[in-house]
């Protein structure tokens, strides 16, 4: 396989051709902030807070669909890109109704740990407290549309693993809605197989267990390593 | 003077050669858990009367905002006409002015109702409920709900946060320790969580 020299945050390192530049940054040991990547899953480039600086790129450019090139000039951290992971989290939080003191992923949520650890001590914009539903017609799980930030793990969860694609996106820009099957309440689904596999992965108190309250959700994503494992590499064993 | 809860523990704190540091915590649309955190500072509710004087708050019955006022910690959302009015005379009588906890931060469990128009709110609560309250628009008696809760900084200026659902008296702590010393609020990670 052939190997590329690119510079991160003035260090020399190299990768291997085809990587992204997420993957690398990730075994060099880098904290870059996601939402929407999630290892086992194809990537999305939909949520933006894996933004980098290239040299010679205005465009600040998502890592995790960005493969590494030779010669390339990385950075990482930077006020700038500080500035804008702020303001992406803070749009995510003033586009549907957060209200972490009474939601089921308190304390465990992706959204709310990389919030606290970019800074993010207050949202500047203007919340726009949508009058959102929930989804409550499974017999095992909930979908509250206000913790949503469509970050699409479900979708690709479902349709790349499971198999079953129940999970996709209708309509545009603040007015998109995750929908099961053709836009019907999740109970009636007739392609969904109970998995629960969606709910893991979600970073966010938007998918959960039924009946679970306040700060109670645990979610696991070992799953996919393991399913991942048997399928590429005929693994079947795991030290759990 | 006026004794209030932290002054009590004056007797027993050395006489301070500096002047004390005019403390005000205030409580908008909240449930006073922020209050009750901060008074679980326990014992160094002690250390603080010796370098702080508590010149305002919902535990000392002061009915004015007073003049000068070094800092204020604002529990609780904006929700009401009172609120907004109390926001502006901490603002313009206060040198620094904290969002307490995250109703004032961020709206949180008080902005719930912003997905409802008021008329709509007290309606479905009071009117179609159990019994009718005045609606406090002619009288004043019960303020005026503001069409939206608004977290304090869309309405004044606000200094620092401290996130929290309450804030643990930690973070209180950690950020009261930093204003007295007039120094800025800076809450490390796990401090500022939401939540
Ligand atoms: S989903 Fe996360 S950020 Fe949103 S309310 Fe729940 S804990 Fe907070
Ligand atoms: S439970 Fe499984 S099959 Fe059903 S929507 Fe979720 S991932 Fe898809
Ligand atoms: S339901 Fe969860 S996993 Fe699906 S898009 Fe929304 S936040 Fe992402
Ligand atoms: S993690 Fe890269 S865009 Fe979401």
């Amino acid at each position: 396989m052939s190997v590329v020299t690119l510079t991160v945050n003035d260090e020399l390192v190299s990768a291997q051709a085809g990587q992204s530049l997420l993957a690398v940054l990730k075994e060099l040991g880098l904290e870059i902030p996601t939402l929407c990547h999630l290892e086992g899953l194809s990537e999305r480039g939909g949520c933006r807070l894996c933004l980098v600086e290239v040299e010679g790129n205005n465009k600040l450019l998502p890592a995790c669909v960005t493969p590494v090139q030779e010669g390339m000039v990385v950075t990482t951290h930077s006020d700038r890109l500080v500035k804008y992971r702020r303001m992406i989290l803070e749009l995510l939080f003033a586009e549907r109704n957060h209200v972490c003191a009474v939601c089921v992923m308190n304390g465990r949520c992706e959204l709310q740990a990389n919030a606290a650890s970019i800074g993010m001590d207050h949202v500047r914009y203007d919340y726009l407290s949508p009058d959102l539903p929930m989804d409550a017609s499974h017999d095992r799980f909930v979908l509250d549309h206000n913790r949503c930030i469509l970050c699409t793990r479900c979708v690709r969860v479902c349709d790349e693993i499971e198999g079953a694609h129940v999970w996709d996106v209708m309509g545009r820009g603040v007015n998109s809605r995750i929908i099961a099957d053709l836009n019907q309440p999740w109970g009636t689904s007739t392609s969904c197989t109970n998995c629960g596999k969606c709910v893991q992965v979600c970073p966010t108190g938007a998918l959960h267990a039924r009946g679970a309250t306040v700060a109670e959700m645990e979610k696991q994503h070992d799953f996919l390593r393991w399913i991942l494992d048997g399928r590429e590499k005929k693994q079947w064993e795991h030290n759990r | 003077m006026r004794r209030t809860t932290l002054q009590v523990h004056e007797s027993s704190a050395k006489p301070a050669g500096a002047p004390k540091i005019r403390l005000a915590t205030a409580w908008l649309g909240g449930c006073s858990g922020c209050h009750m955190s901060f008074l679980d500072l326990d014992e160094r509710l002690i250390e603080l009367a010796e370098v702080a004087e508590l010149v305002y708050s919902p535990i000392a019955d002061i009915k004015e905002f007073p003049e000068n006022v070094d800092v204020c910690l604002v529990e609780g959302a904006v929700a009401n006409v009172d609120h907004v009015k109390l926001a502006q005379e901490i603002r313009a009588r206060s040198k620094v002015v904290v969002s307490f906890g995250d109703c004032a931060v961020t709206g949180n469990v008080t902005s719930l109702r912003n997905r409802l128009g008021v008329d709509d709110l007290l309606n479905q609560v009071y009117q179609n409920g159990p019994g009718s309250v005045p609606r406090g628009e002619g009288d004043e008696v019960v303020p005026r709900l503001i069409e939206r809760v608004l977290p304090l900084h869309q309405v004044i200026q606000v200094d620092a946060f401290i996130p929290g659902c309450p804030p643990d008296p930690e973070r209180i702590w950690a950020a009261v320790s930093a204003l007295l010393r007039g120094e800025p609020v800076v809450l490390s990670a796990d401090m500022r969580r939401f939540g």
